[in-house]
């Protein structure tokens, strides 16, 4: 009997029955929702046969439009997980009052507020950013693909990894209960023994891994792919942004590696870097995890505003005012994302002339970001504004973004901070700049460059109303938030005493349902524009009289993307191209090269994430053997000598010809 | 009608924000918080100044450059005008360079370890005044006060004279908290094993609230106590009655009382085991456990070496079991340095007040 036990605990590690939360009957619902939905999914798939053309066409793509449409879906469909913990969230603390605890227990309450931050962080704002700059910046220079197209295809896949095995918490023991930062000595192994801390390290690390892979190819590709004449200042904005923000990424992202390294030694094989005994020193943690948090912030947003310049420059038909301007603000808030890391804590008790420091240069980021605000302002000024959809997030970020900003530089002043740190204040700042910047900004990227990636645009109906919905519920829902912050309420609590606060909850709630109609709104554009689809279509290829050159190829773009590499003369190069009369090559053209495509990166993501399931639930054959097989893979796959080919030229000119007539009959 | 709804509901709103008592951070009842609630108002005017006009000029650029309007003037090709970025460059940065000023000069002297320079605007501290001096702990959840010089204890309820200086040192037993009063002043971290500090006073009495402002597990929402501002005589009978009230907090009685808990209700130890606090920050409440100055002293002369190994145990007061729902032990044990030199034996108990001073 007894060997049998050893047996099975050899086998399956710690990971017992009682890790299915049968008990727990929202996770069962959920549960069930969910294998319907992923039954019928896959059951319409088998039926329509499309398994075939999901691996080759999709799945094993190297293209990295195809790989951004997928971080796009990625992005997605985490967010409506993201959001459904915020509901919970929302529902939870506006019924939690006068001796109600709420429909939640603490221990599944924290593991939503913390899953809730980490999803909305790394599986949506993160695999969408990504994704919008695979569409859109190796368009932009002009390239034919980024500079190592199956690393995309793996950094892709590894970001899926990490995201199943944060979906798989859900239903197979527990999520970290710790915050989205993870703290110790709290995320220790003293205080969280179990596996909810585990998840978080194993998901992160392997979607991290993935991240830094695609910063690094992203700068690479930025470097040394520009077409031939695009000098750096020639660069299109939004390449510009995508630069910064990849080195920042390259920057950054070890050292979060290594803090979740050291976490995982602390809890894994006894040593001490962050405990509180044995010399350790948790202060530690908490500094390297900012260190890389808060350039993570920057990452975030940087592409956005590269976003809103292209978009506000499109549609108010004008060139982008300041573009130096703009360059330099982009690379000093860059350098700065280093400096001020030390402003997440300022109550750690450091002395006021490290708070002062760290103050100040929080500050001093805000003058780049005023003049990038400037520049936007001095865009629309003797333009014809044109209000689309992406030109309304556009606005409404203009509108939401100053407020967020400011609220930040009043958390950057110390003895504010002190009383306003960790409270709701802090919580609806960070919204504030995240849904009014980073969100807004990718829904008016997605309605910007959807023609572009698919070749029809969105329903312009839908999209307003989503807009709105979106705008106003986040006006309800954090607006309450900041004066709470002033009532003196902190973060994460699970239910409260003092009745007075109940009504700014209610609304709060109030504002996360219009959030939701926005959501649906959004979904339902999708929708409507896919059924549509003939009438929305886009033979142009330059529907918004765009001025990059992603506007000068088809919609949506050959795989080769362009037939022949243009030649850059000016910034906007596009723009120019329109203004002197430029002709599109009609023969001539020659086969191109081309990468093929492979299952590997796949089937290495899978091994990953079979790895850290087995190292969460200390299952040490199966960690080994996926480890190794992880390994024996890369080398096996570097001896895959096939990986390109060639376009005949005669296929070039039969897609070429094909577009020639299509813009014949416009 | 809309719009008087409307202005009847902003009002109303308005109301209820200025409403005093509610938003705590506005209208707190301490100095410190005064000075920060006024460096928030301040800042956000001084940012206002610029915020406004951007917002304006958003607005209106956005209604006259509409497209529909064909009498605005439309130039596609201005670009750039250097007086103009002199501006947006220059006009945040004077303000920046002011409110980085004020930031500066309002950092050191509302340094939270720097002890007070006065009670209110127009009142420094008199001299000789003698601070009220208070030990805080923050334990899984609730708070321990330890009284120094009166030598008593309480749990999660604290009280200060009004206009006597105070000041905190501050740690945890377990994870980290933050030691919040807004009423008071602001907050700080409370840490286990490292002290923090803060000097505040408070100038109106009062029942006010504090909590912990650092998640710190399960129990967190539960984890508020009472900071009561009195007059100097209900002070001292507050002491009286804490003092004559009984009990006695002893290591051993830390030790229970450090385990996880909820809602736990107001308690008063007349008498507290000497040292306590400090062996709270040093981690060695628990007897035989090598104490962190300690060890920090043996290891800056070089360490124990290889033999320092014999000299680890295995450890389990400060392990949470109510963190550790449906798993009763961690998977590896904790392990703690021995005391090198531990006197096995009866730990300290409540002693004659005599020979309690000669210890």
């Amino acid at each position: 009997m007894r060997d049998n036990s050893e047996l099975i605990h050899f086998i399956f590690g710690r990971l017992t029955w009682d890790a299915i939360p049968f008990h727990v009957p929202i996770l069962v619902y959920t549960f069930i929702v969910v294998a319907i939905l992923g039954i019928a999914l896959l059951g319409t798939i088998t039926w329509m046969g499309k398994w075939g053309y999901l691996w080759r066409e999709w799945f094993t793509s190297v293209d990295h439009k195809k790989i951004g449409i997928m971080y796009m879906v990625l992005g997605i469909i985490m967010m409506l997980r993201g959001f459904s913990d915020a509901v919970m969230m929302r529902l939870q603390q506006a019924m939690a009052f006068g001796g109600s605890t709420g429909y939640l227990p603490p221990e599944h309450y924290d593991q939503i507020f913390t899953a809730h931050g980490v999803i909305m962080i790394f599986f949506v704002a993160m695999p969408m950013v990504v994704g919008l700059m695979n569409v859109v910046m190796p368009l932009q220079i002009g390239a034919r693909d980024v500079a190592f197209p199956f690393l995309n295809n793996f950094s892709f896949w590894m970001t899926v990894a990490g995201a199943v095995l944060v979906m798989l918490s859900l239903f197979v023991g527990e999520f970290a209960r710790t915050g989205w930062l993870a703290y110790p000595p709290l995320s220790g192994i003293a205080y969280s023994p179990d596996a909810g801390v585990d998840y978080y390290i194993w998901s992160l690390q392997i979607a991290g891994v993935g991240t830094l892979l695609s910063g690094v190819n992203m700068v690479v590709t930025i470097i040394k792919m520009r077409a031939p004449g695009m000098t750096l200042m020639k660069m299109p904005i939004f390449t510009w942004t995508a630069l910064c923000t990849n080195v920042l990424i390259v920057a950054a992202f070890p050292v979060l590696t290594a803090v979740l390294v050291l976490l995982s030694l602390d809890r894994y094989v006894g040593t001490a870097f962050f405990t509180n005994d044995f010399g350790g020193n948790p202060m530690m943690y908490v500094n390297l995890i900012w260190i890389w948090g808060h350039p993570e912030v920057y990452i975030l947003i940087l592409p956005l505003f590269g976003v809103f310049s292209e978009v506000v420059s499109t549609f108010c038909g004008k060139k982008l005012f300041g573009y130096a301007s703009m360059v330099y603000a982009t690379v000093v808030i860059t350098i700065l994302s280093y400096l001020v890391w030390l402003h997440h804590f300022f109550t750690m008790g450091s002395g006021a002339s490290v708070n002062s420091f760290f103050g100040i240069t929080t500050m001093i980021i805000s003058i780049p970001t005023g003049a990038k605000m400037f520049n936007w302002l001095f865009t629309m000024y003797r333009g014809r504004i044109n209000f689309d959809v992406p030109m309304l997030w556009t606005m409404g970020f203009m509108f939401t973004f100053v407020i967020g900003g400011m609220t930040g530089v009043l958390l950057a002043v110390p003895p504010a901070d002190f009383e306003l740190h960790n409270s709701l204040f802090l919580v609806a700042h960070f919204h504030n700049v995240i849904i009014g910047g980073v969100l807004f900004g990718l829904f008016a990227g997605i309605n910007y460059w959807f023609p572009k990636a698919i070749g029809f645009r969105l329903d312009a109906f839908w999209g307003k109303v989503s807009f709105w919905f979106w705008l106003s519920g986040f006006w309800f829902a954090f607006m309450p938030l900041y004066i709470l912050g002033l009532m003196g309420v902190t973060r994460r609590l699970s239910h409260f005493d003092d009745p007075s606060l109940q009504i700014w909850f209610q609304i709060a709630a109030f504002g996360a349902g219009l959030i939701f109609l926005g959501i649906l709104a959004f979904l339902m554009q999708i929708y409507v524009s896919i059924r549509n689809r003939a009438s929305l279509r886009d033979h142009t290829g330059d529907i918004w009289g765009g001025r990059t050159l992603e506007w000068s190829t088809s919609s949506p773009p050959p795989d080769y993307n362009f037939a022949f590499t243009p030649l850059v003369h000016e910034l906007d190069a596009w723009a120019d191209m329109k203004q002197r009369g430029y002709q599109r090559p009609v023969q001539g053209f020659l086969p191109i090269h081309m990468p093929k495509n492979t299952g590997a990166g796949v089937i290495l993501a899978f091994l990953a994430m079979a790895c850290g399931f087995a190292m969460i639930w200390h299952i040490w054959w199966m960690a080994g053997a996926s480890f190794v097989g992880l390994i024996g893979s890369a080398i096996v796959h570097t001896f895959n000598y096939h990986r390109d080919f060639h376009i005949p030229a005669e296929e070039v000119a039969r897609i070429e010809d094909t577009r020639s007539r299509l813009l014949a009959q416009l | 009608m809309l719009p008087r709804v409307l202005r009847r509901l902003s009002m109303s709103l308005l109301a209820l924000l200025m409403s005093g008592c509610s938003a705590v951070v506005l209208h707190p009842s301490g100095d410190v918080a005064l000075q920060q609630r006024n460096l928030i108002i301040a800042s956000t005017v001084l940012m206002l100044l610029i915020i406004v006009p951007v917002m304006v000029l958003t607005g209106w650029f956005a209604w006259h450059y509409r497209q529909s309007n064909t009498k605005a003037h439309y130039d596609p090709d201005w670009h750039h005008s250097t007086g103009l970025e002199l501006v947006i460059w220059s006009a945040p940065l004077l303000i920046i360079i002011a409110l980085g000023a004020m930031t500066w000069i309002a950092t050191h002297t509302l340094d939270p370890y720097r002890p007070l320079g006065r009670l209110a605007a127009t009142r420094p501290v008199p001299e000789g005044t003698k601070p009220l001096k208070v030990q805080v702990v923050a334990l899984d959840w609730k708070w321990l006060f330890v009284y120094p010089d009166y030598g008593f204890a309480t749990v999660n309820e604290l009280a200060a004279p009004v206009d006597v200086p105070i000041e905190f040192q501050i740690t945890a037993s377990s994870v980290m908290n933050s030691f919040f009063i807004p009423a008071l002043a602001g907050q700080i971290y409370a840490m286990p094993a490292m002290e923090t500090q803060l000097h505040a006073v408070i100038n109106q009495p009062g029942n006010y609230e504090g909590f912990s402002a650092n998640y710190s597990g399960a129990g967190f929402s539960d984890m508020h106590f009472r900071f009561l501002g009195k007059s100097q005589a209900d002070f001292d009978a507050w002491v009286q009655s804490v003092k004559s009230g009984g009990g006695a907090l002893t290591r051993e009685g830390y030790l229970a009382l450090a385990r996880p808990s909820e809602r736990e209700p107001v308690k008063h130890y007349a008498e507290v085991a000497p040292g306590l606090y400090d062996l709270i920050l040093n981690l060695c409440v628990q007897p035989g456990k090598m104490c962190l100055r300690d060890m920090m002293k043996i290891d800056a002369k070089g360490g124990l070496g290889m033999a320092g190994v014999h000299n680890v145990g295995r450890l389990a007061y400060d392990r949470p079991p109510a963190l550790n729902a449906g798993q009763s032990e961690p998977p590896t044990g904790l392990a703690y340095v021995l005391a090198l030199c531990a006197t096995p034996g009866p730990l300290w108990s409540p002693a004659p007040p005599a020979a309690a001073a000669g210890n």
